[in-house]
């Protein structure tokens, strides 16, 4: 598959990993901020081809586990209303809140529906007017632009059916969280590609610059990611801490300004609770002033509503890179994908699906065996 | 791993507690295995169900036959390469041959919805005729049952068969031996996108066909040829992972397998990319695994290539002992990781 395999390159992959050799004379441990980028480091073992002393921990970067419980248990009471189509990305449905996920509203007669794109809910909501229809809209930066332009649309077209809940979330404030923290380990970023693409760099400079921490934007193929971390541990040797675009291919430093004129139109920045981290002010999106009538909490009248999350709740350590999956007493044991403890475990971005899926249960022949 | 054990953990636990059956229990994934586990197979208690395969095998006086059913709800009814018709007969069909049986005789059952246009069910119907004369196989008995509308989804279809075995092989995970060749009969993925792209709505510069096929035609070459095959699976519900990690399950073996040499046609790759989906767990049904003998494997090799529905076959791995249960792939990159089985139906990713 062109411009896709060239990226999977084993024989360059052999020629990075050398170079990361050479280059690294030290122990440094980055945090690759994505959820994609976990799952591609873990699918391909990245991290076991790397020297002893490169360490990646896992980021925050994962849509689906850093969504607050209060707001899947918002999303369970919005899709039982026997009047609502209510329209989710496919991740969404097996989240567990306080009581069921998505898909247990589905087997229980609720009319839920999975889309590739917010506009196939305003397609719904146009083609059932005696219907209401609610998207789920959660995500980073990157979803931000589509979710935005489907309110922008909906509000041109009239429809007064279609409403979205949102939990928008974005990185650099969870970036300024880990670096603030007195326990943070995390030497340099791997930032998020497909954020970069729609947000550009700008904003990582003042963060490299105030916290002296190296900040590479990197794409999600296995070439993209061992570059980048060549990129980050060779800026950590030679004492420099710059933001770098491994990911040219696709980002640019300005960004998408379209996309993102739009999402300022539509959304403004809030305070957002992250699953498992707390509050974060300023790192989330909600809907502007201008579009409020669109918010699905107000229309369902389910905006006072909060659900207590345990503060210690190890997936929030997962998240910030504090701890890895396989330090949960719980891991593979109480907490699989099918009976998940948190969201970390559900998501395809999630940090201990990732471990589960590729490397539970490494009983210690197989693990020697590669070694030899 | 200490200090791993002071953090308490109170996250919210979901209610999967299997008070309702959800989709994921018909996914054929890690739910609907528990399905079988915790209800079905200790219910009906047999030791035909036991041998966990595609269908039963049977001694009936002197004669051994192989029984099967299936049901068919797919949507959409008709996509590129087939429709529910072809489906619901080549399935059977394959699961049959799946037991190294000659399919004899099919009986077939309709539930409709009332308000089902005519026009469709002929030609469901017309596809099973015609896909039923492919495989030599006759429709015996059958059975139509109509529903009020909004109580079926247009048209379901149940097919059951029968075959008989004229070899003496134990075609069945349990004859699975450390040593043994892992032969696929083609490229994977194929149906599972055809389905996804027209249930989207998407187009792609070419069009993706489902390789929905009847598999008889290689299986009977092989045991013509004497091949002694230990093990046969189609790749269905699931796709290559979840066959490959059912054997090995219950064969209690490792089957070890190396990514490069599964074949994935470039257009189902490019739209796995744009899906987010993993080729390997995606629906074939023209597509079916060969567990031999490394002494048997060239020559199995060589007879499935000169077969149209199995031109393609690669040999992409081998039977060992530990660790018992689990299926490996050994990357591109040259690093080993397991192959999980789902817990439902692949879910499309946020970003």
């Amino acid at each position: 598959m062109r411009f896709v395999e060239e990226y999977r390159d084993p024989v360059a992959a052999r020629q990075y990993v050398e170079a990361i050799e050479r280059a690294v004379t030290r122990p440094w441990t980055l945090m690759e901020i994505c959820g994609g980028q976990t799952h591609s480091i873990v699918k391909y073992g990245i991290d076991e081809l790397l020297p002893k002393g490169v360490t990646l921990v896992h980021g925050p970067g994962c849509p689906v586990c850093v969504t607050p419980l209060e707001l899947i248990d918002k999303a369970l009471q919005i899709a039982a209303h026997p009047n609502v189509i209510f329209c989710s990305f496919g991740d969404m449905l097996r989240v567990p809140g306080s009581a069921g996920d998505l898909f247990s509203v589905k087997a229980n007669g609720g009319d839920v529906r999975i889309v590739y794109s917010p506009s196939n809910a305003v397609k719904i909501a146009a083609q059932n007017p005696d219907k209401q229809v609610v998207f789920f809209a959660v995500g980073f930066e990157t979803t931000a632009p589509a979710n935005a332009m489907s309110v922008y649309q909906a509000k041109q077209m009239g429809l007064t059916n279609y409403s979205i809940l949102v939990s928008h979330v974005l990185v650099p404030p969870a970036m300024e969280v880990i670096l603030g923290s007195p326990d943070n380990r995390v030497q340099g970023f791997l930032a998020a590609g497909h954020v970069c693409t729609v947000m550009g760099f700008e904003e990582y400079e003042p963060l490299a610059k105030k916290y002296k921490v190296p900040i590479v934007v990197t794409g999600f193929e296995p070439l993209d990611l061992l570059q980048g971390i060549y990129m980050c541990v060779s800026q950590l040797e030679e004492g420099r801490y710059e933001v770098e675009n491994q990911y040219a291919r696709a980002v640019r430093r300005e960004g998408n300004r379209v996309a993102q004129e739009l999402v300022g139109k539509v959304f403004r920045v809030v305070h957002r609770k992250w699953r498992g981290i707390g509050e974060i002010p300023r790192s989330g999106l909600g809907l502007a002033a201008e579009f409020d009538e669109f918010d699905a909490e107000t229309r369902f009248g389910v905006s006072g509503y909060t659900a207590e999350e345990d503060p210690e709740c190890i997936s929030g350590l997962v998240m910030q890179g504090a701890r890895k999956p396989e330090d949960c007493t719980a891991y593979g044991k109480r907490c699989t994908p099918d009976h998940p403890l948190g969201a970390p475990m559900v998501s395809s971005e999630g940090a201990c699906a990732a471990y589960y899926r590729y490397r539970r249960l490494r009983e210690p022949e197989l693990v020697s065996e590669e070694r030899e | 791993m200490a200090e791993a054990k002071s953090f308490q953990l109170q996250c919210p636990v979901p209610r999967n507690d299997g008070e309702h059956v959800q989709l994921a229990h018909g996914g054929g994934g890690r739910r609907m295995h528990e399905l079988l586990e915790g209800l079905l197979l200790p219910s009906f208690n047999s030791e035909q169900l036991l041998e966990r395969h595609d269908g039963a095998t049977l001694q009936i006086g002197g004669t051994r036959l192989a029984f099967t059913t299936d049901s068919y709800v797919v949507k959409p009814l008709f996509f590129p390469g087939g429709d529910i018709g072809t489906l619901a007969v080549n399935g059977t069909v394959n699961d049959l041959a799946m037991c190294g049986a000659r399919p004899l005789y099919l009986s077939s059952a309709f539930i409709l919805e009332e308000g089902f246009p005519m026009e469709s069910l002929r030609r469901v119907v017309e596809s099973m005729r015609i896909t039923a004369a492919e495989s030599q196989v006759q429709l015996v008995t059958g059975d139509t049952k109509v529903v009020d509308k909004g109580k079926g989804d247009g048209i379901f279809v149940n097919t059951a068969g029968i075959g008989v075995v004229e070899h003496s092989l134990r075609i069945s995970p349990a004859s699975v031996r450390v040593g043994d060749v892992v032969l696929l009969s083609g490229d994977v993925g194929r149906h599972g996108v055809a389905i996804m792209a027209t249930r989207e709505g998407l187009s792609f510069e070419t069009a993706i066909d489902s390789d929905c096929a009847p598999l008889w035609e290689p299986v009977a070459a092989l045991l013509q040829a004497g091949v002694e095959i230990h093990c046969l699976r189609d790749l269905t519900r699931g796709g290559l992972s979840s066959g490959l990690i059912e054997i090995a399950e219950t064969a209690n073996v490792r089957i070890s397998i190396d990514e490069l040499s599964v074949p994935v046609r470039e257009d189902v790759g490019g739209a796995c990319e744009i899906l987010g989906l993993d080729p390997l767990y995606l629906a074939n049904e023209g597509r079916f695994i060969a567990i031999v003998p490394e002494h048997d494997s060239a020559r199995a090799l060589d007879i499935l290539s000169r077969h149209t529905v199995s031109s393609g076959a690669v040999r992409i791995g081998q039977v060992s002992d530990k660790p018992q249960g689990m299926v490996t792939m050994r990357s591109r990159l040259g690093t080993e990781r397991i192959l999980d089985m789902l817990s439902g139906e692949q879910l499309p990713r946020i970003c």
